[in-house]
């Protein structure tokens, strides 16, 4: 482990999330070690590598500390001048710095972005400061000190009421009260229990979990260590989803760690309480996010719900009482028992307590990982985190919740994140996804692709969900392609009721919310795709005839250099012409045209 | 490596106080070391030498030892710029690796400002 006393000057934190290292941050690691060293700084420049920083879109991402200059997309060849001018000559290097979307101004400090400024953080309290793979790092930030308390001033329904109090909820997506859940557990009778953490993330553009796991791995053992206390469980299992090798790898490193230094494993602290911790590598099944799905996964069965009750609190995991939650809760159990109900419940509003983090994606500036205090309304978060949205164009909708969901408006932005607020709007808080569309998202196609990850996702258990989504589809599937006809509106309502009422479990009852929302909020598409056969997004390829506005047209050329197939006439200083014959409606055209110039 | 008692909890946390320090801010105080060419020059690495030994040998760990760039005198180097925080920054010329050890000692850990080798109490801030 490596020795932390040794006075250096700066700190510099590279981030290794999956992003971040995709983008090459580990060979500008090497790199920058290998230059520090050629100038003989590598004595008082100490680098590290650190999870997820969240502002994925601008990797690979540096921090230099104490200043927290923040520079963005850092390449190799960028090295050799940046430890000049900043290690060695002690100047700011512009060139990497970030720049606010609207405009050139430069912005060094990691605070004054707009991006970090606005986002609180607890689930992610460690995301940049410490090496995630350094146990030494996550115990100097108050590591396991929540779980010293639990084991040695705590009585295990001591835990559970400090949990009742700080009002936290499931993380994952139904918001049930954690405290509560793990006390049904704990009354439980049964000498065997298990604690379960879900880690099998799917929905499309979520990431919150993943980067949880990559950048504070021990938080989330902390917590159901905690949680095993309170139910009196010596076993812990993490279902993580195999397509996650950056988090099994981080996991495995701090689960040999914990166990190394008697974390994990028997009489920890010194006291009677003996826990441990195994993974188990889910194979991408969206369903088994469901819990009674997840325990049939893990107990060696196919992944499929089961009727509740008994639910898991009684009967779960190999028949013996269970808990199960989410990685973001655990995330914040360790801080809640240190600091107390009180401190966690005094951010969030009146049922909603704490933060939530949010993985932001779609046509905003900023994409990346967010937390934001539980009340945070939408438009903050498009609009104040994630820069607005791209290429100057107009917000249409923001979809919350994943394929559970729902596609909210714009005049829904000033909604406040919090489980009842957001289930008002027919959508749900869900496990945090957040995608942000632009006048360019044709809404029936939206719903189409949310309904057809459900339908494919869907295990076949309940009829209705497995025919029902089948059906749903298809008609979405006709009005995309121009064939909609009178009544299909009400057929895909009738539908949706029998689906949501008729199916066992959330994926199924919830499969059909992208196709409500968008129904409740988005309707005129709907009606203009079946009756005017107009795609107003110019989205639905089988609805399009694309030209170009002459008027808007500003002969730039760049539709095309788009066109793959040279359907686009264009010389310099002409207005462009797009021939029917050749277009095959990729859309390219349409989307590299500054000027929205092409329909 | 043994295994962690509560009291091991709580000395890891001392001994990366330090650490902490710097990459979460929440220190006292901030000296700058100006590391221009012309600084370098003159002789600021053996300036900054001797405080990074300074910092280590008395394990202090509120105190940011950084380096910036020319301070704009470059016939006055090297330079040092020590901001107490909550006071301006105090802006000492032509140093030594004793003369900045004097000015730490007095300044930084005494609270006194060195007048004999400041510039000028400054109003512009280090960052």
């Amino acid at each position: 482990m490596e020795q932390t006393t040794q006075a250096v000057r700066s700190h510099v934190m590279i981030c290794a999330g999956t992003s971040c290292v995709e983008l090459g941050s580990l060979a500008v690691r090497d790199a920058l070690e290998k230059e520090l060293r050629k100038h003989g700084l590598d004595k008082e420049v100490r680098v590290f590598t650190s999870g997820c920083n969240g502002f994925c879109t601008v990797g690979p991402i540096m921090i230099v500390y104490p200043e927290g200059v923040f520079y963005q997309r850092v390449d190799v060849d960028d090295v050799p001048e940046l430890v000049e001018e900043h290690f060695l000559k002690g100047r700011v290097y512009e060139r990497l710095l970030y720049t606010k979307p609207a405009g050139q101004e430069k912005v060094p400090m990691l605070n004054e972005i707009g991006f970090f400024s606005k986002q609180v953080l607890r689930a992610l309290r460690n995301r940049g400061l410490i090496d995630p793979d350094n146990i030494e790092e996550y115990i100097a930030r108050d590591g396991y000190s929540g779980l010293a308390k639990a084991l040695t001033e705590m009585s295990p329904l001591g835990i559970i009421k400090e949990v009742k109090n700080s009002g936290l909820r499931g993380r994952g997506g139904g918001g049930f009260p954690t405290g509560m859940k793990w006390e049904f557990a704990a009354r439980a009778e049964g000498d065997i229990k298990y604690v379960l953490c879900n880690a099998d993330e799917g929905d499309p553009g979520a990431f919150m979990d993943r980067s949880i796991l990559e950048s504070d791995p021990h938080a989330v053992l902390e917590g159901m260590a905690i949680a095993g206390r309170a139910l009196g469980a010596s076993q812990g299992y993490i279902y993580v989803r195999a397509e996650y090798p950056l988090a099994i790898q981080r996991l495995h490193t701090a689960i040999d760690q914990a166990r190394e230094v008697g974390l994990l494993g028997d009489n920890i602290f010194d006291t009677d309480y003996c826990f441990d911790i195994d993974l188990y590598y889910g194979a991408g099944a969206f369903v088994c996010g469901e819990e009674t799905a997840l325990i049939h996964s893990i107990e060696g069965k196919r992944g499929m719900p089961r009727p509740r009750p008994p639910f898991p609190a009684h009967k779960g995991l190999w028949g013996k009482p269970t808990v199960l939650n989410n990685v973001e809760t655990y995330a914040n159990v360790g801080q809640i028992i240190l600091n107390g109900a009180a401190w966690y419940a005094s951010l969030g509003t009146e049922t909603s307590k704490g933060t939530k983090v949010f993985a932001l994606t779609g046509d905003v500036n900023n994409n990346g990982l967010v937390e934001v205090p539980m009340g945070t309304t939408l438009r903050t978060i498009v609009f104040d985190i994630g820069g607005g949205i791209r290429k100057r164009r107009k917000f249409k909708a923001v979809q919350i919740g994943g394929p559970s969901g729902g596609c909210l408006p714009g005049d829904l932005l000033d909604t406040p994140v919090d489980y009842e607020s957001v289930t008002r709007t027919g959508a749900i808080m869900g496990s945090g996804g957040l995608v942000v569309m632009d006048e360019t998202n044709c809404m029936v196609d939206m719903a189409r692709y949310f309904l057809e990850f459900t339908q494919d996702e869907s295990c076949g258990k309940c009829t209705p969900c497995r025919v029902g989504t089948k059906v749903m589809l298809d008609v979405l599937d006709r009005i995309c392609e121009g064939r909609g006809e009178e009544g299909d509106i009400a057929l895909l309502e009738d539908l949706a009721e029998t689906i949501r009422a008729g199916s066992l479990c959330g994926l199924g009852q919830t499969a059909p919310n992208p196709v409500l929302t968008t129904l409740r909020y988005f309707r005129e598409e709907y009606e203009e795709h079946i009756r005017e056969g107009r795609c107003r997004a110019h989205s639905c390829p089988a609805l399009l005839k694309f030209r170009v506005i002459e008027d808007k047209c500003k002969k730039c050329g760049l539709c095309q250099r788009a066109c793959p197939v040279d359907a686009v006439d264009w010389e310099k200083g002409q207005v462009a012409h797009i021939d029917l014959d050749k277009c095959i409606k990729c859309r390219s055209c349409y989307g590299a045209c500054p000027f929205m110039a092409i329909e | 490596m043994a295994k962690l008692t509560i009291a091991d909890l709580q000395k890891i946390k001392e001994k990366a106080e330090r650490t902490r320090h710097l990459r979460e801010g929440g220190m006292r105080a901030k000296v700058v070391v100006h590391m221009g060419t012309c600084g370098i020059a003159s002789g600021a690495r053996p300036v900054l030498q001797r405080l990074m030994e300074l910092v280590e040998k008395e394990n202090i760990t509120d105190v940011a030892l950084t380096t910036s760039g020319c301070a704009g005198l470059c016939s006055s180097e090297p330079m040092m710029t020590i901001e107490i925080a909550g006071e301006g920054p105090v802006k000492y010329v032509k140093l030594d690796p004793d003369k900045a050890e004097e000015v730490f000692r007095t300044h930084v850990l005494g609270g006194e400002v060195v007048t004999k080798y400041v510039l000028a109490r400054g109003q512009e801030k280090a960052y």
